[in-house]
């Protein structure tokens, strides 16, 4: 029997040593390859590898793939596979009521019962606690190591193997080919044919289980997504904020300097960049964070887009050198990957909560371009914003991702680099062999912005610093109506990109109403699905994602006088809310979420609905 | 990358003076202050070298020292306490084409820089370090600093301080550095003779000066530079030139397995027994850098100056140049529309 179904949610949930992530990935590229929309959550533990088998060391990745479109990875699953008690009692409460759950028989025995802290002999799928579920035993330790009874493997490669048997097995289920995956293993296990070998039996004996286990009777279909036509990939936040620089770099002529201190979410920006030698991209892991960012600095003083990125306990290490940018007015892009905070907060937890740092968090007056994505794909066109943004008004520029952008990932309608827009540095001239005319450092065009001047540029010779510039020559200069006048140049400056930048759209929803949602970074696809559902249901309701949070769109206002309700959710205590009651005095309400993890649609959903 | 190509359109310093890398700017350092020394034979340094003032850049932290760039016409960054050598790096990286110089007092080198310091001179960018230490804060109202000898007087040791100093020529020795050096302000000629040979290293170059502090710490190195004790006090070292030093050289040192031991040459000691330098030697430069003890009386081991250690070893700028240049010829030049489409693509129709 096979039902068809117009979208499902599948939490594959295990111990960090499970293979989670890479089950999820494999089945995320499988369900994007067959055109489906997806979208990901991966959800793990800050430990690598936290004690086996406790709740602590629970590592999920949830993903809810449609033939419809698809905006978040679910508030609810349809499918909880198991592979431990741990993970069955960390993630019940998500799994909707009637739905199916596949155990590992295997995770629950006495010891990963203890380690869960079930009471003495109690057994969740020996008792009724589950009733309300469809539950699948399966042995998957046992049926694995039947699968490789005859390798030569040893017990422990065997058994690490088991993640492949339930992703066969979820595959059977789903009707999906496994013709990717084994691409996959084949490149990955290129050198290493036993361990091959092993993979691709267990997975092909998970999804045999599939077929002659008459247990399992029900299979779904789910066909593809009404997607725009053209062709795909997928992409996780962090690998589009990677692609997007090299893009931008390219566009614009100049060579790429990423200078990175490791730190979670952020540092597979680093390990992205790094394989892109033969562009001649370079990559610099530095000592500590600011050595990160002053390296990013001097590339840029030579030349190069120089470009760092951290999370926020990091970007608070960076706030003397983003200051010295600043009123160096030298192009540089900072990528904060934000995650739970203060201090060390959750990190590996999404939060956007370095709103204001990215606003006001420098000593002194020292405004900065800040601009957020919302989405993984989106990630590649708001770094070329940035890029272009910090390149052609010669400053830096924040760009504010979070560990749920980063780590997750969606298909993406990817662009030709010929129809990418080309991006201008404003390099100055060098003086000819006799000229004796004086080079201004801080003289300035229409856009406010001074020329970039490179070491190398004959006669331009100039000395930049972090003390106050005399208006245009760039000398050092203590005179008070000088230093007033300059904070407020660098101010004009920075509010002046709006004129460069594109007016604030609707995502969805009348251009006036009962109620307008305004949201930035990641909410982006709660709040699409929630409105969605309430014009569906007859609402007035409309949806503002604002890309450039400094300076703000022009149009912004107007847009928010035309509505009688303002909702802002984020997933802080309210940061941006502050920022637009701040400029517009307008009384919007906020929703406010700060449990590391991102908002269900339900929960905006309540709060709109409640206030229309 | 065109934009620097075109940049460096050619070498054509002819016939530049020190005057030439003068800025308009009132050099403000108090009177009498050594960096006025230090400033004046490095532009002569400059001018002697055949670049071109827009091929060099001067990077500075915070501090005195760091007022360094605005007084030469070069291109300069007068940048944050500490980081200078942050800068540095990014730069050369991405221009290796440029003579780059940091300057650096004792407290933003060593104190709040320090972790830049050592990373620094382990990773060997072609660049040059001048190391001002006069042995105290100056910028900020002589405070002690990691130089200063334990029990120094000042606003925030009343009573004297109890940390041991740092012996900067030891520790960078120990980061890896490739080339350690010694001179001081009050000798303008050792002084451009070891910023030339400083410029000529291939990786990172520290030059340690010491330079007097003529308001908060008048004197911190007279035992160097005065008359009286600076023979007894100084041993200038020549590569391949025993250790001699003294009043007209009538002194030597010899090793006595790994003991330094100071000869009387006067009193039947042979010049063939004394140590011969060997800037190559890593061991004995280790010993070198160990003649630290505050100068008492002839018994006490000079203090060395000029070139203590000198390695060639590959540069960072060079190594990553070269991983770059070794992937390209691998697997070519990147295709960015092949980085957009990545391995594995479908099609919705």
């Amino acid at each position: 029997m096979r039902t068809q179904l117009k979208e499902a949610t599948i939490l594959f949930a295990g111990d960090s040593g499970d293979g989670i992530q890479l089950t999820g990935g494999q089945f995320t590229n499988t369900a994007a390859q067959s055109g489906n929309d997806i979208s990901t959550f991966p959800n793990f533990p800050a430990e690598i590898r936290a004690p086996q088998g406790t709740l602590a060391g629970v590592s999920g990745f949830q993903l809810k793939f449609g033939s419809v479109n698809i905006y978040t990875p679910g508030d609810e699953c349809d499918v909880l596979v198991t592979m431990n008690a741990a993970a069955l009692k960390a993630n019940l409460s998500t799994l909707k009521k009637g739905g199916i759950i596949i155990a590992n028989e295997g995770g629950f025995d006495a010891k990963n019962l203890r380690l869960a802290k079930y009471p003495e002999g109690v057994n969740p799928l020996n008792n009724q606690t589950l009733d309300d579920y469809e539950v699948h035993t399966i042995d998957v330790t046992k049926m694995t190591r039947e699968a490789l009874k005859s390798s030569n493997l040893g017990q422990k490669e065997i058994d690490r193997s088991k993640n492949m048997f339930v992703l066969g097995f979820v595959y059977w289920i789903y009707n999906r080919s496994l013709d990717k995956t084994i691409d996959y293993l084949s490149a990955k296990f290129a050198k290493k044919p036993e361990l091959l070998e092993a993979n691709i039996n267990v997975l092909k004996a998970g999804y045999n289980f599939g077929e002659t286990a008459e247990a399992f009777t029900a299979r779904y279909e789910i066909g593809p997504a009404p997607l725009p036509k053209g062709i795909y990939r997928s992409i996780s936040g962090n690998q589009a904020i990677g692609l997007g620089l090299l893009a931008a770099t390219q566009k614009a002529g100049l060579q790429l300097f990423y200078g990175s201190y490791p730190i979670t979410p952020a540092s597979t920006i680093l390990h992205e960049l790094a394989k892109y030698k033969n562009f001649g991209v370079k990559t610099f892991q530095a000592e500590d964070e600011i050595a990160a960012i002053c390296s990013a600095i001097g590339a840029s003083f030579g030349g190069a887009l120089g470009v760092t990125g951290s999370s926020g306990p990091g970007i608070a290490l960076k706030g003397e050198a983003l200051g010295l940018a600043v009123i160096l007015e030298i192009p540089l892009v900072v990528c904060n990957i934000q995650r739970g905070g203060p201090s060390t907060g959750l990190p590996t937890k999404t939060e956007q909560a370095d709103l204001f740092q990215a606003l006001y968090g420098r000593n002194g007056e020292a405004p900065m371009p800040v601009i957020s994505t919302r989405s993984p794909s989106d990630c590649f066109e708001t770094t070329l914003e940035a890029c272009r943004i910090a390149i052609e008004h010669m400053t830096p520029v924040l760009l504010l991702s979070d560990g749920y952008i980063a780590n997750g990932s969606e298909p993406w309608k990817f662009p030709k680099s010929a129809d990418l827009p080309t991006i201008k540095p404003s390099m100055a001239t060098p003086r000819s062999n006799g000229s004796d005319e004086v080079f201004l450092p801080y003289k300035r065009d229409e856009k406010l912005s001074r020329k970039w001047a490179l070491p190398g540029m004959k006669g331009l010779q100039h000395r930049i610093g972090g003390i106050e510039k005399e208006h245009e020559t760039g000398n050092v200069s203590y005179d008070p109506d000088n230093h007033e006048f300059m904070t407020r140049l660098r101010a004009e400056k920075i509010e002046k990109i709006n004129e460069h930048t594109p007016q604030q759209k609707l995502d969805n929803g009348p251009d006036s109403g009962d109620l307008l949602i305004i949201g930035w970074g990641s909410t982006y696809g709660s709040i699409k699905t929630v409105v969605r559902d309430l014009i569906a249901e007859g609402y007035s309701v409309a949806h503002a994602h604002i890309r450039y949070l400094n300076p703000l769109p022009k149009n912004l206002g107007t847009i928010i006088q035309s509505y009688k309700h303002v909702l802002v959710p984020e997933m802080n205590n309210g940061q941006l809310i502050k920022v637009l009651r701040d400029k517009y005095l307008v009384d919007a309400v906020g929703l406010n979420k700060i449990k590391g993890m991102p908002f269900t649609a339900n929960e905006i959903k309540n709060k709109a609905v409640g206030l229309i | 990358m065109a934009t620097a190509e075109a940049a460096i359109a050619g070498n054509d310093n002819i016939g530049l003076t020190a005057k030439d890398f003068a800025t308009d700017q009132d050099v403000r350092w108090c009177p009498g202050c050594g960096d006025y020394s230090i400033l004046k034979q490095v532009q002569t340094v400059m001018a002697e070298t055949g670049l071109s003032q827009e091929d060099i850049v001067f990077i500075s932290g915070i501090g005195c020292a760091a007022r360094f760039p605005y007084y030469m016409d070069t291109y300069g960054i007068h940048s944050i306490h500490g980081r200078a050598p942050g800068f540095a790096s990014g730069l050369k990286s991405v221009r290796p084409d440029l003579s780059v110089w940091i300057v650096s007092g004792d407290g933003d080198c060593l104190s709040i820089g320090g972790n830049h310091l050592i990373h620094a001179l382990r990773r060997n960018f072609n660049v040059n370090l001048l190391l001002f230490n006069n042995e105290i804060y100056g910028l900020t109202k002589g405070q002690y600093s990691p130089t200063s000898p334990k029990g120094t007087i000042t606003g925030s040791t009343p009573y004297g301080s109890i940390d041991t100093p740092f012996n900067p020529l030891s520790l960078s020795l120990g980061a890896g550095g490739s080339f350690i050096a010694r001179s001081m302000d009050r000798d303008p000629q050792h002084l451009r003779a070891t910023i030339l040979k400083a410029n000529s290293h291939k990786g990172t170059s520290l030059l340690e000066i010491y330079q007097n502090c003529n308001v908060f710490n008048d004197g911190a190195f007279f035992a160097y530079t005065d008359k009286a004790t600076k023979p007894q006090s100084t041993l200038f070292l020549e590569s391949n030139h025993p250790l001699i030093f003294g009043e007209n050289g009538n002194k030597g040192i010899k090793l006595d397995g790994f003991k330094p031991v100071i000869v009387n040459l006067d009193e039947g000691a042979s010049k063939d027994d004394l140590w011969v330098h060997d800037e190559t030697d890593k061991i004995k430069a280790s010993i070198l850098t160990e003649f630290f003890e505050l100068y008492k009386d002839e018994n006490t081991l000079p203090r060395p100056f000029g070139v203590l250690y000198c390695e060639d070893r590959p540069q960072y700028e060079e190594l990553m140049a070269d991983q770059i240049n070794e992937t390209i010829a691998k697997h070519g030049k990147g295709d960015l529309d092949k980085m957009l489409s990545g391995s594995s693509t479908w099609n919705i129709e």
